[in-house]
């Protein structure tokens, strides 16, 4: 027992003085990247991938990170959680990662983050949606660059009540996990406050992954609610479209697809006109403002040459992650007078940092919360496109429609104003080629 | 005896030098002696010519026992929710067995296969209690009273873990000399005899049944602890399937063949994470079509050196 | 709840048993058959899904009439039935007939990991779909309420084909009876000059063709996504046991049952809906272990 502890102390000392304050420049910046390559949410986890291989290869092109080449590692979230903390555990402690971009489920954003506290590793969230991470918990080496599901849910009601201000009753169609969960608990409480009268006919959490949902459109054929509302992504939403579309649903009530924006092309002419999609966020390559840029047009060109389609969130989210790290090394990278930063000068110079995403500006909060802007629109056909694209938009900017520090997105959500709906920082664009 | 003996110690040794030198590996190993020990509870059923495709039902009724009691704060202490999570399988695999020790084959597999998918579901549907698909978070309990850190307590648990296992395998090896262990080879064989003899192989299979409950059960308990998270999936069928294929892969011809199986699986699954992220289900199929055809009796098989007393039925 | 909602729920329920019941036949006969539980079923399933609209949308890209789909998906199913399943069986599966079961079911689970990997490879990961066949066969109108002709017709058309062709197949052609009488016993048909080694690939492919059936089928209503040969295999795992292994009228109804009793719990019971296939296999194992439709001794098949 005393050999033991005598060999844990020297171990715990040896993994002590690897992480000390400023130091030489490493050969590589070794970037551990937690993604789904497998399962369902392969279908963002892939595209992320895809779009962190390109976007690694631009950055080492022009001379890496404070001249260090970023080498990227990549996980599977897809192989469960277990598996996925102790991989995650293993690329840092044996391949060295200083920088851990974790990851896309929210089920696997809880469990990393205690791991990364543990391993004293930054961990970057490069798609974690769920707001409750830094609302319930305090995290010094997790930083999230992009928005959280409160902002995203928050831009979508608004905007429904912008659009379509009478309905009278609602139905919800959600993956049965916390996401479906969550985002409709949050929808529900806006719901309540900025609608009272509204009646919500039926709440439906169909299995994740279901092949089938006959039955559920059946039910809302039969009910015809006003708005159907379903937070659902990837082949759940795919599916559901096209059994919708083909039963004449999507004309009979106003649908609100707040991920819809990762399937339009996938979904060709299934979608019609006048369906309410967002993004979660602001990305979008035919983003109003920003569609026309010199690095938009590179990066979709590039992407598209590279996977033969459209750039969807996932890549978006990705070149957040990736753009935030860079900006946040320099930053510690200067204050540490040219050296090379430690962890914890990295961690901390995410701290109010801003950087220029594709399309806007990220803010990183005191409380590691990326506050982003929330694109939305409305369905249009045009003859430029074999798919549907965004028209009626609405850009909200973050700081209006993220919950403030030191509040709980649910509590936030109840008390919301409807004068938020009209309010004079919200900007509106309509397509244009 | 001897020859396993000698191989079990140099097994031991091994293993209880290794984290020394990589420490990355501490957990990794863990989590590989836990699904041993599931494997384990696998082969003592296959021992009976019994197959469970539902095994993952008790490994991850432990998990999440201790996932519940930690996160209450009840016993947070992983000396403590160690015997408790087991103890919690023991239970349910008494009342399980009552029921499925009636089956024989491939009913036997199915039912097994039946009541841990009802339990997957609803520990993905109940999403208020259990937190659904995303699972629940193991807060870290004290060892022995006392607060580690990390390192240290992944090193403790390994440990003591390597300590649970030796246990275990010596014990599962005694139970199988036993007279009923010796009996559940008579309901591989011939059940019918069995009666003759006076002897009841549904109280024989009953015992084996509870054994292999307890030792999921305990490896579940662990896990939970060292990856500090559990999950619906450590109850899928999948998982289920991965403690057969492990026995298998280990061989069942001694009862470190499940370690050494568990061991391989980690090792090719880790390797193959880096080299092949993408297909590395498929480098498992291989390794494991590749051991049947050409090493039926498994790693144990080939490491010891023996021929597997019986192949065919 | 008026009563036309009933109906309603029944006529989605017997669009969705019929899609198990083609995927859970073909696992019921090749254990009535071979003796095998094939786990590989599931990756049938899937392949035959992804092959099938794969083929559609390269008939609708060469500018080739709808109507061609449906030849094209029975293809595709045949294709991918003669294909994997051929070489599964004459490969794998007929080196270990005389082993333990539980070997002929792990080297199964191995050929299922296999081929999700290699469906990854070759159609990725990205949802895949094939509508052209769903949208046109137009809607149905029921109680005000629009259903697909694809589902709600001739899916369930299609299981009734299968159902009595199968039937047909092993009572009155000679092979079929050749079948059964391998089934019942190996040695005596043997000695009787039939050509077992025949018979097991045979049904084995027929037994795929009828998994990769129901994927090409269901290309058309659903997306294709990494993970859906492991759900659907579970479930007709579920259909065959509640039936008993290798009884094929039995699937039928057993599926029916399934799809019946989830429809009516979206209704009545929405967040039980996964839990009824379960849980009927369970109560009806525990109260009858040979399945709904079997006696202990009795002919399989």
């Amino acid at each position: 027992m005393k050999t033991m502890k005598l060999a844990t102390a020297a171990l715990a000392g040896a993994l002590l003085a690897g992480s000390a304050l400023a130091q030489d420049k490493p050969k590589e910046l070794v970037v551990g990247i937690a993604t789904f390559l497998s399962g369902p949410a392969s279908v963002f986890g892939v595209p992320g991938r895809n779009a962190a291989d390109l976007l690694i290869e631009e950055i080492n092109a022009k001379g890496g990170v404070l001249g260090v080449p970023l080498k990227p590692v990549y996980v599977d979230e897809g192989a469960g959680t277990n598996q996925l903390l102790s991989e995650y555990r293993r690329v840092v402690q044996e391949q060295g990662a200083q920088v851990m971009l974790g990851a896309i489920s929210s089920g696997s954003c809880n469990a990393l983050a205690p791991v990364a506290e543990d391993l004293k590793v930054v961990n970057v969230m490069w798609d974690c949606g769920t707001q409750t991470i830094f609302e319930d918990g305090k995290w010094k080496y997790s930083v999230r660059t992009q928005a959280h599901a409160g902002a995203e849910m928050m831009a979508t009601l608004l905007y429904l009540m912008k659009v379509k201000p009478d309905f009278k009753s609602v139905a919800v169609v959600n993956q049965d996990y916390a996401w479906g969960r969550e985002s409709w608990a949050l929808l529900q409480a806006g719901l309540k406050a900025l609608k009272p009268d509204v009646k919500v006919v039926a709440e439906l959490f169909p299995k994740f992954g279901a092949p089938d949902f006959s039955t559920e459109i059946t039910r809302l054929s039969a009910l015809r609610p006003d708005v159907v509302i379903s937070t659902s992504w990837g082949g759940d939403l795919d599916t559901f479209v096209q059994q919708a579309a083909a039963r004449g649903l999507l004309k009979q009530s106003t649908f609100v697809l707040p991920l819809a924006e990762s399937s339009l092309e996938r979904l060709g002419n299934v979608l019609p006109e006048g369906v309410i999609v967002g993004s979660r966020g602001d990305h979008y390559w035919l983003h109003p403002k920003h569609k026309n840029t010199p690095d938009m047009q590179a990066f979709v060109k590039k992407y598209k040459d590279k996977t033969g389609v459209y750039p969807i969130y996932p890549t978006f989210h990705m070149q957040q992650a990736l753009t935030g790290l860079q900006k946040a090394y320099e930053k510690a990278g200067a204050a540490a007078g040219g050296k090379w930063p430690s962890r914890e000068q990295v961690i901390a110079a995410f701290e109010g940092l801003e950087f220029k995403s594709l399309t806007g500006t990220i803010t990183i909060r005191q409380d590691h919360q990326g506050l982003e802007d929330q694109l939305l629109g409305t369905t249009r056909r045009v003859p430029d496109y074999p798919f549907a694209v965004y028209d009626k938009m609405a850009l909200y900017p973050g700081k209006l429609v993220t919950t403030p520090i030191g509040e709980k997105s649910l509590d936030w959500f109840a008390k919301v104003k409807p004068d938020l709906v009209t309010d004079k920082s919200i900007e509106t664009f309509d397509y244009a080629k | 005896m001897a020859r396993q003996l000698v191989f079990g110690l140099a097994l031991t040794a091994a293993l209880a030098v290794f984290p020394l030198f990589s420490p990355w590996s501490t957990v990794i190993l863990t989590v590989a002696l836990c699904e041993g020990l599931a494997a384990l509870g696998i082969m003592v059923l296959l021992r009976a010519g019994q197959v469970s495709f539902g095994h993952g039902l008790f490994f991850s009724f432990s998990a999440y026992a201790v996932a519940f009691l930690a996160a209450a704060r009840f016993g947070h202490e992983a000396l403590v929710l160690i015997p408790l999570g087991m103890a919690a399988s023991g239970l349910l695999a008494a009342l399980v067995g009552l029921f499925v020790v009636r089956y024989r084959a491939i009913f036997f597999g199915m039912l097994n296969l039946a009541i841990s998918m009802v339990f997957f579901s609803l520990l993905e549907k109940l999403f208020p209690i259990t937190g659904g698909a995303d699972g629940k978070r193991v807060p870290r309990p004290t060892f022995a009273g006392i607060e580690f850190g990390r390192e240290q307590f992944e090193l403790a648990t390994f440990y003591l873990t390597l300590l649970l296992c030796i246990v275990a395998a010596l014990f599962v090896a005694r139970y199988l000399l036993s007279p009923g262990g010796k009996a559940l080879e008579a309901i591989k064989s011939n059940e019918t005899r069995l009666e003759y003899l006076g002897v009841s192989p549904r109280k024989v299979l009953y015992g084996a049944y509870l054994l292999s409950g307890l030792l999921a059960g305990l490896g579940g308990a662990i896990i939970a602890l060292v990856s500090g998270h559990v999950t619906p999936e450590l109850a899928y069928w999948v998982r289920s399937g991965e403690f057969v294929f492990i026995a298998i892969l280990g061989g069942i011809g001694g009862v470190a063949g499940p370690f050494l199986g568990a061991l391989m699986f980690q090792i090719i699954r880790g390797y193959a994470a880096v080299h092949a992220p993408e297909t590395w289900h498929a480098v498992l199929g291989i390794m494991l079509l590749v051991i049947i055809f050409f090493a039926p009796a498994g790693l144990y098989g080939i490491v010891a050196g023996r021929k597997r007393e019986e192949g065919g039925r | 709840m008026p009563p036309e909602m009933l109906l309603l729920a029944a006529l989605d329920g017997l669009a969705y048993g019929s899609l198990i019941f083609l995927v859970a036949v073909g696992l019921s006969l090749i254990f009535g058959v071979l003796g095998i539980v094939n786990v590989a079923h599931g990756s049938f399933y899937a392949i035959g899904a992804y092959v099938a609209a794969a083929s559609v949308l390269a008939l609708g890209a060469a500018g080739l009439p709808t109507w061609l789909a449906f030849p094209a998906l029975l293809a595709s199913a045949a294709l991918v039935g003669i294909l994997l399943g051929g070489l599964t069986e004459a490969l794998l599966l007929r080196r270990i007939y005389g082993k333990e079961e539980v070997l002929q079911l792990i080297v199964t689970f191995a050929v299922f990991m296999i081929l999700e990997d290699a469906q990854k490879v070759v159609f990725g990961v990205q949802p895949y779909f094939a509508n052209a066949p769903m949208n046109w066969l137009g809607t149905v109108e029921v109680f005000g309420i629009f259903y697909t002709g694809y589902q709600l017709i001739l899916m369930p058309l299609v299981a009734l084909a299968v159902l009595l062709g199968l039937r047909f197949f092993l009572r009155r052609t000679s092979f079929g009876r050749a079948i059964v009488a391998v089934t019942q016993d190996r040695e005596a048909a043997t000695a009787m000059g039939i050509d077992a080694t025949r018979v097991y690939l045979i049904t084995f492919i027929i037994g795929a063709s009828l998994a990769a059936l129901g994927g090409a089928l269901a290309s058309a209503t659903t997306s294709l996504t990494p993970g859906i040969g492991a759900g659907t295999l579970v479930l007709s795992f579920a259909v065959a046991a509640t039936a008993g292994l290798g009884r094929i009228e039995g699937a039928a109804v057993a599926a029916l049952l399934i799809g019946l009793g989830r429809s009516a719990a979206v209704y009545f019971a929405p967040e039980f809906d996964v839990l009824i296939p379960y849980l009927i296999m369970m109560v009806v194992l525990l109260i009858r272990p040979q399945g709904l439709f079997s006696t202990v001794q009795t002919r399989k098949v």
